[in-house]
């Protein structure tokens, strides 16, 4: 008998921060920029007077925020023709020839050691005024989740669309050579702050996050058969919510948060269930010998979007919450699963395959278009953020399972890379999970 | 409790001596590559059967013969000891599968006939079954596809008269790659069905 090793991690808030940047931290790589974005300086914030350095470097998390939307793109520092804090430190004629549209100023107060006051001021260079000035109280630790909140303020002043920088991804690491293979972690948008939430010599997968951000549901083989389990990322107390005979797997809660659909096969093939999560009460969706798999909740909590291969491939269905005759909705391709509904419902991003390349693709709902997104070939795990303007998806490069971020026009996109592992199944949180 | 995964050199060196004029070259083969050497060929045809995954093995097991009963019940040996076996007809302890489909091949089904007349035969036997799946494709349709082809593979058994608490079915989907390539023969490695054998 094999001995089954896992440990649990309660997401220890409190000690967060710069001492985290050591581990295996997820590192950007814009692969993909739009000529069209908008451009915007962001300088250095002030930061004289501090009684020490800060560990992180502001307005290079937020100039690293704009540029990954797609929609904005940070001017270089070392270009830059002055260094102002204050907006009338400004010499609106320099930013101008230095043809940029938006320029952000800053600095950075201690009210007492550790504790900080973070000012910043957006500026339309053309129109010479300030869009936008903030003051927000800081703490060391939280220096970080700040500066994200900064890049939300100013993506959101100019865009009109709500930023979604400071939130968080689940998704799954595999490690080589180590003793516990698989780990669930949390980490930042950016893919700082890497957490452990649970480690096992077993495969860990399909992490889907509660609607209020504060649970985690996942599948973990760490008794040898999948089952399901919620857990609780501040306190780490978790239950196991599934464990039935054959498959529980491919767990996705409701917009209430009052129920989990789940995959069973107890009754012979895979099928959608949802599960009360208070009373416990199963009730069976589907009853098709198909494999039904992979559902996801219409924003209204009223149907289901999953997985079937009822046709003979894999082809993407809507069902009714409370069951009824499932609608096909994918007819392109004979390949179409793993659905995540955008956040304004409109759009359904997929796994599909085109001419033996798995890529992910967008379906508008009204219309039935579809539109490929990317250009790798073994693309899986789509995931909406949760302003709904980008799509974060697993890819393969060499050995290991690398994470992307595509906009859902197709033309911005980074990469989220790691040296130390094999990356897969990511999840984006809602705006709650911070 | 007692899984059996170790294969002693002794057990070999003896069981060579004995198969040794028979049908040692063939044999040899088998060991030495991971697939088996009819797997090259079973992929190859393998794009026409991808959407054909129904109706998977009902007139495959109908065929099956009264070979495998004499074989694998007759003599003296405990069913441990059968289990050791390296060269034994029940060596063969991975079936392999075409993209996106969970039918068996007529060989696939003759390899299963003599597992399933075997745990038949050998009430303390029980096998647990691991469906597994190349990685194209999602994770959980790939669980889906890994359990469609352990049922594929546990329906053969049950049909040679092993009893349905004997087995047990699990799938990985594509967690467990035996092959971490990304390419045709990589896959066709993982999409599998491993049995598992424990003697109680």
């Amino acid at each position: 008998m094999q001995t089954i090793r896992i440990k649990v991690y309660l997401l220890a808030m409190l000690l967060l921060g710069a001492s985290f940047g050591a581990r295996a931290t997820l590192t950007i790589e814009i692969t993909q920029g739009v000529d069209s974005a908008l451009p915007i300086a962001v300088v250095p914030f002030e930061t004289k007077g501090l009684s020490s350095p800060l560990p992180v470097d502001l307005a290079e998390i937020v100039a690293s925020d704009l540029n990954r939307s797609g929609v904005l793109k940070a001017m270089d520092r070392a270009s830059m023709p002055g260094m102002p804090h204050y907006s009338n430190q400004v010499n609106y004629d320099h930013w101008r020839n230095a043809a940029q549209d938006y320029l952000v100023v800053g600095r950075v107060l201690e009210e007492s050691p550790g504790i900080y006051r973070l000012e910043f001021q957006l500026l339309d260079v053309l129109k010479r005024r300030q869009l936008l000035g903030r003051s927000m109280p800081a703490k060391k630790r939280d220096l970080r989740s700040r500066a994200h909140q900064i890049s939300d303020f100013i993506y959101e002043q100019i865009t009109g669309t709500r930023g979604a920088f400071d939130t968080r991804i689940a998704y799954v690491r595999a490690q080589k050579n180590a003793a516990r293979k698989y780990v669930l972690q949390v980490a930042d948008s950016d893919g700082f702050n890497p957490q452990n939430v649970l480690e096992s010599d077993q495969p860990i997968m399909s992490p889907s996050w509660s609607p209020d951000g504060n649970y985690l549901a996942y599948v973990s083989f760490e008794n040898t058969f999948p089952e399901i389990f919620i857990q609780h990322l501040a306190t780490a107390r978790r239950s196991k919510i599934a464990a039935f005979k054959g498959i529980n797997g491919a767990p996705s809660w409701s917009p209430d948060g009052k129920f989990l659909a789940l995959v069973l096969s107890k009754d012979g093939s895979p099928d959608i269930y949802t599960l009360n999560t208070s009373t416990k009460r199963l009730k069976r969706l589907t009853t098709h010998r198909s494999i039904d798999t992979e559902p996801v909740w219409a924003r209204d909590g009223r149907s289901i979007i999953f997985t079937s291969d009822r046709s003979g491939t894999p082809q993407l269905y809507q069902i009714g919450a409370d069951g009824g005759k499932p609608r096909r909705l994918t007819f392109e391709g004979n390949y179409n699963s793993a659905p995540s509904l955008s956040p304004d419902g409109r759009y359904v991003a997929m796994v599909h395959a085109l001419r033996g390349e798995y890529k992910i693709a967008q379906l508008e709902l009204e219309t039935g278009n579809l539109t490929i997104l990317t250009d790798s070939s073994l693309d899986e795990s789509p995931s909406y953020s949760p302003n709904g303007k980008m799509v974060l998806y697993a890819s393969t490069e060499g050995n290991n399972g690398v994470l992307y971020a595509v906009s859902i026009d197709g033309r911005a996109k980074n990469k989220l890379s790691d040296q130390a592992g094999d990356i897969r199944e990511p999840v984006w949180g809602p705006f709650e999970s911070r | 409790m007692n899984t059996l995964t170790l294969i002693k050199p002794w057990m070999i060196a003896a069981v060579l001596a004995v198969f040794v004029s028979s049908c040692a070259t063939t044999q040899e083969e088998v060991i030495e590559d991971g697939a088996p050497a009819g797997d090259q060929t079973q992929m190859e045809g393998g794009s026409s059967g991808a959407d054909s995954s129904g109706g998977v093995s009902a007139s495959g097991v109908e065929g099956g013969t009264e070979g495998g009963t004499s074989a694998i019940a007759g003599g003296e040996m405990s069913a441990a000891e059968m289990l050791q076996q390296p060269d034994g007809p029940l060596s063969n302890r991975t079936i392999y599968f075409e993209f996106d489909s969970a039918a068996l091949t007529d060989e696939s089904i003759a390899i299963l006939e003599k597992h399933g007349s075997f745990i038949a035969a050998n009430g303390e036997v029980s096998v647990r079954l691991e469906g597994h799946a190349d990685e194209r494709g999602s994770r959980e349709y790939n669980i889906g596809l890994g359990d469609r082809r352990a049922q594929s593979v546990r329906r053969v058994l049950l049909f040679q008269g092993a009893a349905t608490d004997q087995i047990d079915t699990v799938s990985y989907g594509e967690e467990q790659p035996v092959d971490p390539g990304h390419n045709e023969a990589a896959w066709s490695r993982n999409r599998r069905v491993e049995l598992i054998y424990t003697v109680n």
